[in-house]
């Protein structure tokens, strides 16, 4: 059901809860949540304020709402009144009120269209808040109050029926044949062992089928022993971005479940940040000990594989500019392993104003992208990321998440700007070295 | 019981008592929260968790280049009233004799020079601080009592402590007598009113800041993140 006529402010509740039954669902899961680390954050904060100057929400439009810190706010007072150190004195003096069904209305917009969860705020804040995983937090409360965009609601009621948002696994075998057909690559399905068990992003399984035969050409000059498994192929996990845990548990099982079945030693993810965050840093917690496999990402692994000599890349020698993905590079790390890998494909790396770290985000992060609502948001945002590119005067503009790939074209389009967002794997399939 | 014997005696004892057991309250509540051990293994080569927090601590103390045009200003100016606060307290004469007398702890004074160049310091930049409170969009969205009571009696004690400094630093120290017994009794309370107040509200993030930096700097640094 969506309350939005039209423009914002909108939100969209799923269920019949009455209204008092989803605040008490929202805070119940808010005073579950707060561990040790969130307590610090929360307690920490002096409302500086200076979280906003790098938000990329705040910044293209100005508006004061989307200070990152202010999208806490409802969490915080949950916080102050359920488990802070003087809960009781709070309640009984009534010193923070308790959220309202009206205060999560508000707040979906602030949590679901207008956060990224890309963490760039932690980098300026001086008591260093991650803010992105309070946000997260905020949706785990969200999501049990049923109050989430009905867009995303849609995925996930959709993965929890197919356990993907792309296609029910029992498709894939035709899918992945199809896309083999069309790149003229082997893609193994559903085979009983193999070392690798390869994932996909779902936009890979529909019309950017490029990026999967991309992988399955690096593999199979790799010569490595992999297959892609009806069972868990979709990596993507809207239940990490959604706040649905239940969800996100059974999508992160079937991957690595799936994995230990087949006898595999590693799971390789896509060119998916989200993916990465979900599987890479979260899977153990939900397996309940350390992962019997391996994760990487694909950017990692296409690092490895070039030095080790596995394959080999015929340099295209000409300036390229790199857009760092919040999940893969400020939230996971590899950022020296995506500039390795551009420089084996030869490129003159023209850095944009903010890389790193300290890069902005594609707008898309977080399931904003899929959420359609946002959308004019999103492409105010564009901007940011259209002037540093432009400024490079890069030839190539290259990216290693699919979901960043899809919003800067989306935001490129919206605006007329002719410039092709590159896929780092996609490149190196096509330079592969014979 | 005169308004000074009031806060040199039992306004001062139990002000601290609160100021201490509270804060001891508040930071064990929060150590106490569940937490979960992160079972990913961690990126090759990341450094150890103290490595890590301690990284986090050092580098939160200056903003990135990515950074300093939006908050230079903000920054100076809260090193401005941190750093002159700190000079103030620890290093005026008056006040280390007043903690001697407490405690029998003594180091040597500043100049009464540097004081006063000091606590100018600190209350023009303690004004300039409310003003962007006030003024400015995002602060004002942000801001709850907390940070005006915190405000408050942060500036109190300033503003009460300069209007008694009127002597050099030995000349006060000399005297047996205390010639302003009601505005030194005024000041006294206004310190007092910032140790009960300081458990309860943010300026308790001069316990928590680095406990704070240094749990992310141990989830990002476990990920292979370049702090």
């Amino acid at each position: 059901m969506s309350a939005a006529a039209g423009q914002a402010p909108a939100f969209d509740s799923q269920g019949t809860l009455p209204d008092a039954a989803r605040v008490d669902a929202a805070l119940g899961s808010f005073a579950r949540e707060f561990g040790v680390t969130a307590s610090l954050h929360l307690e920490s904060c002096v409302r500086c304020g200076l979280c906003a100057d790098a938000c990329h929400f705040h910044l293209a439009t100005g508006d004061p709402k989307y200070t990152p810190v202010r999208k806490l706010e409802p969490l915080r007072r949950a916080y102050l009144r359920e488990a802070s150190p003087f809960a009781p004195l709070v309640r009984a003096l009534g010193l923070a009120r308790a959220p309202t069904i009206d205060d999560l209305h508000e707040w979906q917009e602030l949590l679901y269209d207008s956060c990224n969860m890309c963490g760039r705020c932690t980098m300026v804040c001086p008591m260093g808040i991650d803010i992105a995983e309070l946000v997260r937090l905020g949706r785990h409360g969200m999501f049990k109050a049923g109050l989430v965009p009905e867009r995303l609601a849609l995925m996930d009621r959709t993965a929890r029926q197919w356990g993907s948002t792309a296609t029910p696994g029992e498709d894939l075998p035709d899918i992945l044949a199809e896309a083999a057909a069309e790149h003229g690559v082997e893609i193994p399905c559903d085979l009983p062992q193999a070392d690798i068990l390869v994932t996909a992003a779902p936009a890979e399984l529909g019309e950017h089928t490029k990026a999967l035969a991309a992988a399955a050409k690096v593999l199979n000059r790799a010569g490595l022993r992999w297959t892609m498994h009806r069972e868990g192929f979709d990596a993507s996990n809207v239940g990490f971005n959604n706040g649905d845990l239940e969800l996100q548990e059974r999508l992160t099982r079937s991957i690595i479940d799936t994995a230990v079945k087949i006898g595999a030693h590693t799971v390789l993810l896509p060119e998916c940040g989200h993916a990465y965050g979900a599987a890479r840093w979260e899977a153990a917690k939900w397996y309940g000990k350390a992962l019997p496999v391996r994760v990487m990402h694909m950017t990692e692994f296409l690092d490895e594989l070039i030095a080790q000599g596995r394959i080999r890349v015929n340099p295209i020698g000409e300036s390229a500019t790199f857009h760092d993905p919040c999940q893969i590079v400020r939230r996971g790390g590899l950022e020296a392993a995506a500039r390795r890998v551009l420089g084996a494909l030869g490129f003159e790396l023209l850095e944009l104003q903010d890389h790193g770290t300290t890069a902005f985000c594609c707008g898309g992060g977080g399931g904003v992208v899929s959420n359609q609502r946002a959308t004019p948001l999103r492409h105010k945002v564009f901007r940011i990321k259209q002037e540093q590119v432009e400024a490079t005067g890069a030839r190539h503009f290259v990216t290693s998440c699919g979901q960043c790939r899809i919003t800067l074209e989306q935001g490129a389009k919206h605006v007329g700007w002719n410039r092709e967002v590159e896929s780092l794997l996609e490149l190196v399939a096509d330079r592969m070295a014979d | 019981m005169t308004l000074l014997e009031f806060a040199r005696g039992p306004g001062l004892y139990a002000s601290l008592a609160v100021f201490v057991v509270g804060t001891l309250w508040r930071l064990a509540a929060i150590l106490r929260r569940p937490a979960l051990p992160d079972l990913s293994p961690a990126r090759e080569g990341a450094p150890s968790k103290l490595a890590g927090a301690l990284h986090a601590n050092v580098r939160a103390m200056w903003p990135r280049p990515a950074f300093q045009h939006g908050t230079l200003a903000a920054t100076l100016n809260g090193y401005a009233f941190h750093v002159g606060l700190a000079l103030v307290v620890f290093g005026y004469a008056p006040h280390i004799a007043f903690v001697e007398r407490v405690t029998g702890l003594s180091w040597p004074a500043l100049p009464d020079a540097v004081m006063y160049l000091a606590a100018s310091v600190t209350i023009v930049a303690l004004l300039i601080a409310l003003m962007m409170r006030i003024f400015d969009p995002v602060r004002r969205g942000i801001s709850t009592a907390d940070d005006a009571i915190s405000w408050t009696l942060t500036f109190l004690p300033m503003f009460t402590g300069m209007a008694i400094a009127s002597e050099p630093s030995s000349v006060i120290l000399a005297r047996q007598d205390v010639v302003y017994a009601g505005p030194l009794a005024v000041h006294l309370i206004s310190l007092e009113l910032l140790l009960l107040w300081f458990p309860f509200g943010k300026l308790m993030h001069s316990v928590l800041f680095a406990l704070s930096r240094g749990a992310s700097g141990v989830r990002l640094s476990h990920r292979g993140v370049g702090l």
